[in-house]
């Protein structure tokens, strides 16, 4: 009996077999991309640009990753993931601080205006930088802020979403705290700090994950505005590492430049799963 | 919902509030608020100075048949790219939904490709679909076609929708498993004793009670597919063969940086912000924000 009721709803047997097996083909064809990319990474020139090229790591690993790290083709990609880590972090930091400290003004505070402030942060969802890329590049150019890290993070950290998320978890704080401190006689700002700072741990560690993946894979902004390779980010610099014309790629030191483009993200994702997950779904409520 | 609790002062909050204000004016109003200025003149023909033109750009813009083009391309890719990355989603979230022992390990498999950029998404399909060296390219020859999206514009089309839609999978996935684990499993057993196989159940209980997750998602995917999917359109195509590929987004950067056509540009900036504001209006509006987790 226990049998034929498990089976109504198929979770036993060869229908679980074959579940799995779905599962593990659709697994495998979503990871082909990132596979192939590896394998690549591995070889010679020579193995790809005579198709088909093989299915199994070659014995290249190192010539190729240290090529890239080292020589690269326009700037050397250390240089590259450095400029995209400071960009990811500053992107990631900034929002965080701003948003913290906005939240904070608009939730513990009563002053005039208050309502205006907060349309305005609510307004900058309705301006993601794809919509007005001409008219900020042209500003971010008048501070002469091209080819700079200043320029980089700056435009990219005003932050509705985060606002929102501290403004609704510091709504759930129990306004016995607040009370309790300002009978204690602490100042604004040592309640922010000894308090509710200490208790949006979880929420910025989430914001933090969402935040600083976000800030890595930008793409469109540090295209325009860093001309020079050696600012270039390694998300956008990948692009200019294809010759024009009819030049071959180096296809070894881009494919090595891809892998080395998706770790810092992909390790996030993959270490910090439950942080990821709760970032996700909080960044969308 | 308001606090009772609160301090006083209004220096200290609206000092509070400076950073986020200085960032918001700087490079959110004043360059929203150019576009539009822009968006009213045009530059005579020396380069030296700007015509006032009033609404001219805008009534070329909906008479020109390339950007006109380009709606119909967007509305194309986007239908399809939010169809694909849900479909393909939908599908593994109710499998690994059945799963009990070791879903825990394909989830972690599976939020990979959201990690990984677009920019480098668009590189990955490149190079497996790379006409001279690509591996599946390669493949197709063999068995009699002849790939080459760098001419024809299905293929070109079809290669940017499954490059755009594969990160976007980890994401479509994760929130449908989501909701599927939130539908009581008592419904569905009920369900079964009464004799509904799977697809019976899938269409009269199980996708009904998904459906907020499901609306939500198609919101989302759409604004993705809209504004995120730049670097898999630059990095693949360059919106060519011709226009085939070039969606609103990539044409306003390529109107306003490489044609340097900044009146055209910033009225298409203009439009684009009206589009935004559908959207964000939509997803605070009517999408019920049920999604439990």
């Amino acid at each position: 009996m226990a049998n034929a009721r498990s089976g109504m709803v198929e979770k036993t047997g060869r229908g679980m077999w074959l579940t799995h097996l779905g599962m593990i083909l659709g697994i495998c064809v979503i990871f082909f991309p990132i596979y192939l990319a590896f394998v690549a990474s591995t070889v010679e020139q020579a193995d790809i640009i005579h198709p088909p090229m093989p299915l199994l790591p070659g014995g290249h690993f190192i010539e190729n990753y240290s090529r890239a790290l080292f020589s690269g083709v326009n700037a050397p990609v250390w240089r590259m993931l450095l400029n995209s880590m400071v960009m990811a972090l500053g992107i990631t930091i900034g929002k965080i601080v701003i948003s913290l400290l906005s939240a904070f003004a608009i939730v513990y505070f009563r002053f005039p205006f208050r309502q205006m402030f907060f349309w305005l942060i609510f307004m900058t969802l309705m301006l993601p930088v794809e919509v007005r890329i001409v008219p900020t590049y042209q500003v971010v150019a008048n501070f002469g802020m091209l080819n700079s890290y200043s320029g980089l993070i700056l435009p990219l950290i005003a932050s509705a979403t985060a606002t929102f998320l501290f403004r609704q978890f510091f709504l759930t704080v129990p306004d016995e705290l607040a009370e309790a401190a300002r009978v204690d006689g602490a100042k604004p700002m040592q309640f922010f700090w000894d308090i509710l700072l200490p208790m949006s741990r979880t929420n910025i560690a989430a914001l933090f994950v969402i935040l600083f993946i976000y800030g890595w894979n930008q793409y469109l902004w540090p295209l325009l505005i860093t001309t020079d390779p050696d600012m270039n980010t390694i998300v956008m610099g990948i692009k200019q590492m294809f010759p024009s014309g009819d030049d071959w790629a180096d296809w070894p030191v881009i494919m090595a430049t891809a892998m080395l483009a998706m770790l810092p993200p992909v390790i996030v994702v993959v270490f910090m799963q439950n942080l990821f997950i709760k970032g996700l779904v909080d960044t969308e409520k | 919902m308001e606090k009772r609790v609160t301090f006083k002062g209004w220096l200290l909050p609206v000092m509070l509030l400076g950073p986020q204000m200085v960032i918001t004016i700087v490079f959110f109003f004043l360059p929203a608020g150019q576009a539009i200025y822009q968006s009213a003149f045009i530059p005579d023909p020396f380069g030296l100075k700007t015509l006032y033109v009033g609404f001219e750009n805008f009534e070329f813009l909906f008479t020109d048949p390339y950007y006109l083009a380009s709606f119909r391309t967007t509305a194309i890719f986007s239908g399809l790219v939010t169809l694909v990355s849900m479909g393909v989603a939908l599908w593994l979230a109710l499998m690994a939904d059945r799963i009990i022992k070791g879903s825990s390990v394909y989830r972690t498999l599976l939020v990979w490709p959201y990690a990984v950029a677009p920019a480098i998404a668009g590189v990955l399909w490149l190079f497996m679909f790379n006409p001279n060296v690509g591996l599946v390219s390669w493949y197709l020859e063999q068995v009699g076609y002849r790939w080459n999206h760098v001419l024809n514009d299905a293929e070109a089309m079809g290669l940017v929708v499954v490059a755009s839609s594969w990160g976007r999978i980890s994401y479509n996935f994760l929130f449908f498993l989501a909701g599927l684990q939130a539908i009581p499993k008592s419904v569905i057993e009920a369900a079964a004793i009464d004799g509904a196989h799977f697809w019976k159940r899938f269409w009269t209980i199980v996708f009904p009670l998904l459906s907020p997750t499901t609306f939500f998602l198609l919101v989302v995917n759409i604004v993705y597919a809209f504004f995120e999917t730049f670097g898999v359109i630059h990095t693949i195509t360059s919106g060519g063969p011709k226009q085939a590929t070039t969606i609103l987004v990539y044409k306003v950067y390529s109107d306003g940086f490489v044609g340097q056509d900044l009146g055209s540009s910033a009225a298409q900036s203009v439009v684009l912000l009206f589009v935004v504001g559908v959207l964000t209006v939509i997803q605070f509006r009517y999408i019920e924000r049920k999604v439990h987790y």
